[in-house]
């Protein structure tokens, strides 16, 4: 920074109590939130797709107390505006889950599949958790784009070996397409985080 | 557009092993820096729309049967980049203890009074200068499984989204004079230059007489840098 810029407010840990603040209505508290789980009504355009996995301790154990954010552009490859977010109803491209209220643990968002924008489609996800002190950035990338994720700039930024820790996995079920991607903040699978 | 690096002089790290926990959440790799694109420099803009007229007053918003019980204050400041631009009409996020100490969290144990008139958690919204405003309970003190008699200063947590995504901040913010601070790992994690800035100050012109004590607390997003540059 440059000596007439103002310093910074520092980051501080997300706590063990977020639930009530920040995803209240996922952990059946009687007040709503700014965004959950649910990104898409029956009017969105685009694929619907189930994204979820865990988020793993340095022990491999699954963390329940940790939230996840994604940000992601819809099915066209835009990221919404101002003008989607002042209507409530629009697609916000927003989502916010808590890993304490599903079994296992897990983050789960219902949303739509995004159209490619800045290479490769992928989801936008931040992290954060007690004993975090300052949100990991990552992303998502999908198992099934092979041909997109080969010339992605930012994939191309990772060592090879690290790339299998941002790509989803498709399973096909009856209830549709499930991509699941597991969070490891330790361990010989470390997810790769991003600076920017 | 760019918004400038978090700065490492500003902002903790993710392992801090006073903070017991960091040891085995924190990341141990080096983050890999990527360029800023359309996922980074865009995202959510939650303004005026999502917050209701009861959000920012604290002491009304969770009332069952009286006023919440404690020291009513209220909150202010502004929210600006770097660059002392205002961050307008961005939603601001608070949550906290009730003056006792305790969260209505179901995972908090601690053996301190809940107080049905109080829940916490609220929000606000910034106005044309990039200001805040939230009338609230002043929180207690709590002890924490850290370390033997481990107990967590006063604080309010708040989160923003900002204009973009690189400006996610996740935060707590302090109040002056307490003793605690200085005993606490999550204060202690931040380096020490930059500690106080999450300490609010006492301020007497936002005091309202016979009603409430007023603090101001300003917040620093990560700034738009004004001509685009990659590094």
């Amino acid at each position: 920074m440059t000596a007439n810029m103002l310093p910074q407010t520092p980051s501080q840990t997300v706590g063990p109590y977020f639930a009530y603040g920040i995803t209240a209505a996922q952990y059946g508290y009687d007040w709503n939130q700014l965004a959950g789980g649910v990104l898409v009504r029956d009017d969105t355009p685009g694929t619907r797709i189930r994204l979820e996995g865990r988020v793993l301790d340095g022990n491999g154990q699954p963390i329940n107390d940790a939230v996840v954010e994604i940000w992601q552009a819809d099915a066209a490859g835009a990221y919404p505006g101002e003008a989607a977010f002042a209507d409530q109803t629009a697609f916000h491209g927003y989502g916010r889950f808590g890993t304490g209220t599903l079994p296992g643990n897990l983050y789960r968002f219902d949303t739509v599949k995004p159209g490619a924008a800045d290479g490769a489609p992928h989801l936008n996800l931040v992290v954060m958790m007690r004993g975090l002190l300052i949100h990991a950035y990552t992303r998502v990338y999908f198992a099934d784009e092979a041909a997109a994720n080969a010339t992605d700039p930012v994939l191309a930024l990772v060592p090879e070996a690290r790339r299998g820790t941002l790509i989803a996995g498709k399973t096909e079920t009856p209830a549709g397409i499930v991509y699941k991607l597991d969070i490891h903040m330790q361990g010989p699978d470390e997810t790769v985080f991003f600076d920017f | 557009m760019k918004f400038t690096p978090l700065d490492p002089a500003s902002q903790p790290k993710f392992i801090f092993p006073f903070y017991k926990s960091t040891v085995l959440r924190g990341p141990t790799q080096t983050p890999v820096h990527i360029p800023q694109g359309l996922g980074e420099t865009r995202g959510p803009l939650f303004g005026r729309e999502w917050v209701g007229p009861l959000d920012s007053d604290l002491t009304r918003n969770g009332r069952l049967n009286g006023e919440p019980l404690g020291e009513r204050i209220i909150v202010t400041g502004r929210v600006l980049d770097e660059m002392g631009r205002p961050v307008r009409n961005t939603v601001v996020e608070v949550w906290q203890a009730n003056a006792t100490g305790r969260y209505i969290h179901k995972v908090d144990q601690h053996d301190a009074p809940l107080d049905p008139n109080f829940r916490g958690s609220g929000r606000c919204v910034t106005d044309d200068a990039g200001r805040y405003r939230f009338m609230t309970i002043k929180p207690g003190a709590y002890p924490w499984g850290n370390h033997h008699n481990a107990w967590r200063p006063n604080h309010i947590h708040f989160s923003l989204t900002g204009n973009g995504f690189a400006q996610r901040l996740i935060t707590q913010m302090y109040f002056p004079g307490d003793p605690l601070l200085e005993l606490d790992p999550m204060y202690c994690s931040v380096p020490a230059q930059a500690a106080s800035r999450l300490v609010s100050k006492f301020d007497l012109d936002v005091t309202v007489p016979d009603y409430a004590l007023g603090y101001t607390f300003d917040i620093v997003l990560r700034g738009r840098e004004a001509t685009p540059m990659e590094k």
